[in-house]
């Protein structure tokens, strides 16, 4: 038996720090020997800070863009986060993973994607729209509906804009309470819906966001007709461990570090703490 | 079957000569209680004892254990895994407690084995203790299948009066019993003794169970919504006392903590309980087990029906410690008659 333990971080280098909004920041770490971290997209790592603590945090970069770097998006609401936020380039952070199901990707080739990410749930998403964007030709439509409480909590307003520009992704953006600054759609999300048709045998539909988001969300897009098997949702619950054994994360007799954080909305319509 | 016998004033000499070699953790008493704790001296080792507060698992899965040292003095800081072993001898665990046993060794092996708790189990040899009566009236190792085992040991010794018959489980306890006991060849009349005092041993034992423990799972998928929740819920205190003193509960918090000088970090895990507010609760404020009822349902669930679904033994022992600890009286044999009534 080796002496490896799942619980020790390996320490990698940030080697860029760059403020996204008031409240997030974008991170890029590099692992040591510029091995790269062999991520799906949905999957996530579990950041630490020695004598601090230690958070789940999605990868938000492409596997296609990878560069030997990654990239975490990370909003400050407490300790560990806090302290993340004030690191710098050259800094040191605990990584563990990457952990969890991701997207399988491999099952959306061929097929219309409709995205749906609210707030920072873009964070997650932006992983796997970007690695589609970089294999366009493999997919069908690319559809994305991303919504914001304001306009000055957008995350990755310049990739925003070169969607919004492309011929190939029809891209539509709302926030529920505008500013002098807006002249966009304004409303929750799922106003975003009536303005687009899909195909619905042929769409897979994924959307991550805040837990209160995702009832609305799967019923605009059930109301589409997607089945129940193509809708996937990415869930955040409390980790400890990252790996199957704390229990921390918990839904019902599943564990979403393990057997999530992606779930098909059929994996999960029948689990009661799921939504 | 490789039987031997183990006479009783040859105990202590097994004990002393085992702890040259190995930490002994066995009963002893505490109070008017007993608890698992190491060995210091084979007097204080009460294979008469009933039950102990805590399982045999704390020898295994501490209450508090250092999983890794962060060296911080260097420019990159280096992790160092600390996997705490010790060659260690489980003695007088009763079967209930080598049942649990095999549920902690599944969960902590599968996907990503986790070394700390494996390796200290690889490391540990264990000698169980046949139970002649229950430990009392709240014993329900009988309806859980658990009042014997036939696996889980190194070594199962059976009290037939003025001596101990040995099964020998596996090729380690056989040496571990050539090397550290006195023991001779079981004679037909051993043979006897310890088949009556097994058949005599079964009527001693209750069914407390109104129903087969084998349709729990099914029971309990139609409870989910059940009264029963609610009542629990309003009278748990959420000390989580029950989940403490559980043996198949392993969850746990992770600590990082930092020495006064800097220099070194520590990761500490430490026994969680799922009967706690904060267990589920995430940095946004959202706690996704808010109610108590939902955590009294989980914990029950987890006990009945998800553990034996994932890890295909039973979730609960039936060693009845969580009903003793309890300081309101929620009673696992009570809620899942209860629910098996009005189903
Ligand atoms: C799969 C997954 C992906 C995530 N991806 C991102 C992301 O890309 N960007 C981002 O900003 N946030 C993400 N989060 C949320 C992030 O993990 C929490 O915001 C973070 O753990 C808060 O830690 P803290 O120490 O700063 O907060 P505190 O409030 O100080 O945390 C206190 C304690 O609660 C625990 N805790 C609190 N919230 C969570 C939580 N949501 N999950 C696990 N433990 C928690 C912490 O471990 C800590 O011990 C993700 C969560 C999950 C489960
Ligand atoms: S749930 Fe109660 S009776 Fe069952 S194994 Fe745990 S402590 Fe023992
Ligand atoms: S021991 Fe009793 S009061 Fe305490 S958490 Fe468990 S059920 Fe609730
Ligand atoms: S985070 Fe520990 S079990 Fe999922």
């Amino acid at each position: 038996m080796t002496q490896s333990s799942i619980y020790a971080p390996e320490f990698a280098r940030l080697v860029d720090v760059r403020p996204l909004t008031e409240l997030e920041k974008l991170f890029t770490i590099e692992l040591p020997d510029g091995r790269s971290l062999g991520h799906d997209p949905g999957q996530f790592v579990m950041v630490s800070i020695p004598g601090v603590g230690e958070a789940p945090i999605s990868i938000t970069s492409s596997p296609s863009r990878s560069n030997g770097t990654f990239e975490l998006c990370v909003r400050r609401v407490g300790d560990v986060t806090n302290a993340l936020h004030r690191m710098k380039p050259g800094d040191y952070v605990g990584i563990r993973g990457p952990f969890g199901h991701g997207f399988p990707i491999e099952q959306m080739r061929g097929k219309d994607l409709l995205f749906a990410p609210g707030g920072l749930g873009l964070a997650p998403l932006r992983s796997l729209i970007n690695q589609v964007l970089d294999e366009r030709g493999s997919f069908g439509r690319v559809i994305i509906l991303y919504g914001a409480k304001r306009p000055a909590e957008l995350l990755f307003r310049d990739e925003l804009e070169e969607w919004a520009a492309r011929d190939d992704v029809e891209f539509h953006v709302t926030v529920d309470r505008g500013d002098e600054s807006w002249d966009g759609h304004i409303g929750v999300i799922t106003t975003l819906f009536p303005l687009i048709t899909v195909d619905p045998r042929n769409t897979v539909a994924v959307t991550c966001g805040p837990p209160i988001m995702y009832r609305f969300v799967i019923m605009e897009m059930l109301g589409k007709g997607i089945p129940e098997t193509q809708i996937y949702l990415s869930l955040e619950r409390r980790m400890k461990c990252g790996v199957g054994k704390c229990g921390h994360c918990q839904i019902n007799d599943l564990y979403c570090c393990k057997e999530g954080p992606v779930f098909t909305y059929a994996q999960i319509k029948n689990v009661p703490e799921a939504l | 079957m490789r039987l031997r016998i183990l006479p009783k004033e040859e105990v202590p000499r097994m004990v002393q000569a085992l702890m040259e070699d190995y930490r002994v953790v066995g009963p002893k008493a505490k109070g008017p209680k007993f608890v698992f704790e190491p060995i210091v001296d084979p007097a204080e080792m009460r294979l008469d004892y009933n039950i102990t507060i805590l399982p045999p698992k704390v020898a295994l899965q501490p209450p508090q254990e250092r999983v890794a040292k962060i060296d911080l003095e260097g420019e990159v800081p280096q992790t160092d895994p600390l996997i705490e072993a010790e060659p260690t001898v489980i003695f007088g665990a009763h079967t209930c407690d080598i049942h649990a046993l095999r549920l902690l060794d599944r969960a902590f092996a599968a996907d990503y084995p986790d070394n700390h708790y494996l390796k200290r189990r690889q490391e540990t040899l264990i000698i169980s203790l046949e139970c002649l009566e229950p430990c009392d009236e709240h014993s329900f190792c009988k309806d859980m299948g658990t009042l014997t085992a036939d696996e889980g040991y190194d070594l199962h010794l059976t009290d037939i009066g003025d001596a101990y018959t040995v099964h020998i489980g596996t090729e380690a306890g056989e040496a571990l019993l050539e090397r550290c006991a006195n023991t001779r060849a079981a004679t037909d009349d051993d043979v006897r003794r310890l088949n009556e005092v097994l058949s005599a041993k079964w009527p001693r034992f209750t069914h407390r169970l109104n129903f087969d423990a084998a349709e729990l799972p099914a029971l309990l998928a139609t409870a989910y919504e059940h009264p029963i929740w609610a009542e629990l819920g309003e009278r748990c205190l959420s000390c989580g006392s029950c989940t403490n003193v559980c043996p198949t509960c392993y969850c746990f918090n992770m600590l990082d903590t930092v020495s006064l000088t800097l220099k070194e970090a520590l990761r500490i895990r430490r026994w969680d309980s799922c009967q706690l507010d904060e267990f589920a609760r995430v940095a946004g404020g959202e706690n996704f087990r808010e109610a108590r009822a939902a955590r009294q349902r989980h914990r029950f669930f987890r006990k009945g029906k998800w553990l034996r679904e994932r890890f295909d033994t039973t979730g609960c022992v039936g060693c009845g410690r969580c009903i003793r600890a309890c300081l309101v009286n929620i009673n696992i044999v009570e809620v899942f008659n209860t629910i098996h009534g009005s189903a």
